[in-house]
């Protein structure tokens, strides 16, 4: 039977039917389409990455080149010293930082983990989702909120800024964070794991820290870890908290310094010497959070355990 | 036992001569170790479990078959009083244990059931090491539970002994302290069977053990249960009847909730008493 058409013959089969070889032909013409179509998706979604990127590179590389110059071994020893005195340096906002994200985990971590178990575990009582609510208002609350409640319940009260304060406030940024992510990784732990605890005989409170938090701990450390390397950078809050100290104190209860405040400091300054300091002072920040993303990376490659990403 | 159908007179005095001598040679005239009587669950509105009576004699391996959704895991579950952990889910009537000279309803008033789940262990589908914990510790998890952690040296020797009960010592006395996800699927269920018997536990229950491992791992399984009925009740759930026949003495059949037929394991299958029993055995369903 002879086909009309220009269509030409397949190898594999003799005499194909005008509808066999107008369905091949379209066939073939989709594919050929749906390539063309993948290769500038693929491509789009990597300009799209590339551009993503971008900004952090941007700041990164201008961070470098401005501040790099100034980071010198006694930017992390000696204290800010009066313009035209050289050799000043960043050691008490430094050491404040570092205490301020201290207090704030001690603040943050127990609720926020305490909370996100408990979402996890009794997730449909309406309780749960009361509180998965308020959380999820808390996260998107601005900072300087925050600060302002920090402000009112223990600068005002006290008479005087405080790191305690400031660390609250942070603590308070922390807590929805952390329950979130609790949340979601223990969810992730499997009901059969449950249950093969309280078939040994766990009570419901046994199981729940034994076993179903300790295997979900690698994921709970990285983002305990994210939202620690998020508020050491926050600002807002510690201007009226922890208000800033040019002395040296580690003291809870007194005003202290800290990275984000004398960076503001110097940045407004008037002073090249100190915008240069500024410049370090970011510098160091940015290597803060670094470390700390760099911990939490580490932390998830553990033997036992679910990891975070 | 064998309510319905209409049996001839011989086979059924037959069958009745011959299941009072496995029942007296099991038991040995004692009372069932564990007894369900008139047993409902629930999953809120749905009956999953409808008044089912059942024994389980020291010694033996009774066997629960049927086929999906007949409730048999759901009994199970009632046995150590794991149902009721699942929200919504309601247990009614008596399951006595009796242990060291005493017997108890496992679901009256004021009985723990964290107390009761230390006496009768389960060993579920899956396996279900603990991932955080080496093999050792997994092996010891049950003797935590208690509260009270014996010596080192004692939890060691226990270890070993559930160890070498699961048959599973020789194949890692060498590396403890790995983790439990290192182990093949059937040796991690051997595992989990050996953290069930390391709290010594007069029953043990089995919930479909080998329906995720592949038949070597199967058979080791199966080998293992046998021997392990000396000196233990043992109730295994499973959909698989040549399972059954290998491994258990007694069988029960289930059909939508209700307990059909129970009888030594080689008359149910040659000769089983009701219809719906023969019906499913011969493949007609399920």
């Amino acid at each position: 039977m002879t086909a009309p058409g220009a269509a030409p013959q397949s190898t594999r089969r003799s005499h194909p039917s005008g509808t066999q070889r107008a369905f091949a032909e379209r066939t073939a013409t989709t594919v050929g389409r749906r390539h063309v179509v993948n290769r500038v998706m693929v491509t789009l979604t990597f300009a799209a990455a590339l551009v993503a990127t971008l900004p952090l590179l941007f700041i990164l590389f201008l961070l470098l080149k401005e501040g790099a110059a100034s980071i010198r071994p006694h930017f992390f020893t000696n204290m800010p010293r009066p313009v035209g005195e050289a050799g000043g340096g960043m050691a008490n906002a430094i050491v404040g930082t570092l205490i301020l994200i201290g207090i704030a985990s001690a603040v943050g971590l127990p609720v926020g983990i305490g909370a996100g178990l408990y979402l996890a575990e009794r997730r449909g009582t309406r309780l749960a989702t009361v509180v998965r609510f308020l959380s999820d208002v808390l996260n998107g609350m601005p900072s300087i909120v925050l600060g302002i409640f920090a402000w009112e319940f223990l600068v005002r009260p006290l008479g005087h800024f405080s790191a305690l304060a400031g660390g609250v406030a942070l603590g308070a940024i922390m807590i929805p964070l952390v329950t979130r992510a609790t949340e979601e990784m223990v969810r992730l732990v499997p009901t059969a794991l449950r249950e093969a605890a309280l078939a040994l005989g766990y009570t419901r409170w046994r199981t729940s820290l034994a076993v179903v938090l300790r295997t979900a701990l690698p994921g709970i450390v990285t983002a305990a870890l994210v939202a620690v390397a998020r508020v050491a950078g926050e600002t807002a809050p510690l201007l009226f908290t922890a208000f800033g100290n040019q002395f040296w104190s580690v003291s809870v209860t007194q005003p202290i310094a800290a990275l984000p405040l004398q960076i503001f400091t110097y940045a407004i300054s008037p002073y090249d010497e100190w915008h240069a300091q500024a410049w370090a002072g970011a510098v160091v920040l940015l290597g803060l959070v670094l470390v700390i993303s760099v911990l939490a990376r580490f932390a998830t490659r553990s033997r036992f355990g679910l990891g975070g990403d | 036992m064998a309510p319905g159908g209409a049996p001839t007179a011989a086979s059924a005095q037959a069958r009745t001569t011959e299941s009072a001598a496995v029942e007296a040679a099991g038991a040995a005239a004692h009372a069932p170790r564990l007894a369900a009587l008139t047993l409902e669950a629930s999953f809120g509105s749905t009956r999953a479990v409808r008044g089912v009576s059942l024994d389980f004699h020291q010694g033996q391996v009774t066997a629960i078959i049927g086929p999906s959704g007949c409730g048999k895991s759901t009994l199970l579950r009632c046995l150590n009083r794991m149902h009721e952990t699942v929200p919504g889910a309601r247990v009614a009537g008596r399951v006595t244990l009796r242990t060291d000279g005493t017997a108890y309803d496992i679901y009256e008033r004021g009985v723990s059931p964290i107390a009761v789940r230390r006496q009768v262990g389960m060993v579920f589908q899956r396996p279900t090491p603990f991932p955080t914990m080496s093999i050792r510790d997994n092996v010891a998890a049950g003797l935590n539970a208690a509260g009270r952690a014996p010596a080192r040296a004692e939890v060691d020797r226990i270890v070993e002994h559930a160890l070498r009960r699961a048959a599973l010592w020789e194949e890692v006395k060498d590396r403890l302290h790995e983790s439990a996800l290192a182990l093949s699927g059937g040796q991690q269920q051997r595992l989990c069977i050996a953290r069930a018997l390391a709290t010594e536990p007069p029953v043990l229950l089995l919930d479909e053990p080998t329906a995720s491992l592949d038949p070597v791992s199967t058979q080791r399984v199966e080998e293992l249960v046998y021997e392990l009925r000396a000196g233990m009740t043992v109730v295994i759930v499973t959909h698989n009847m040549q399972q059954a026949a290998r491994v258990s003495d007694r069988t029960a059949f289930m059909l939508e909730g209700e307990l059909v037929e129970v009888a030594p394991t080689d008359l149910l299958f040659t000769t089983p008493g009701d219809p719906r029993t023969e019906a499913y055995i011969t493949g007609r369903f399920g």
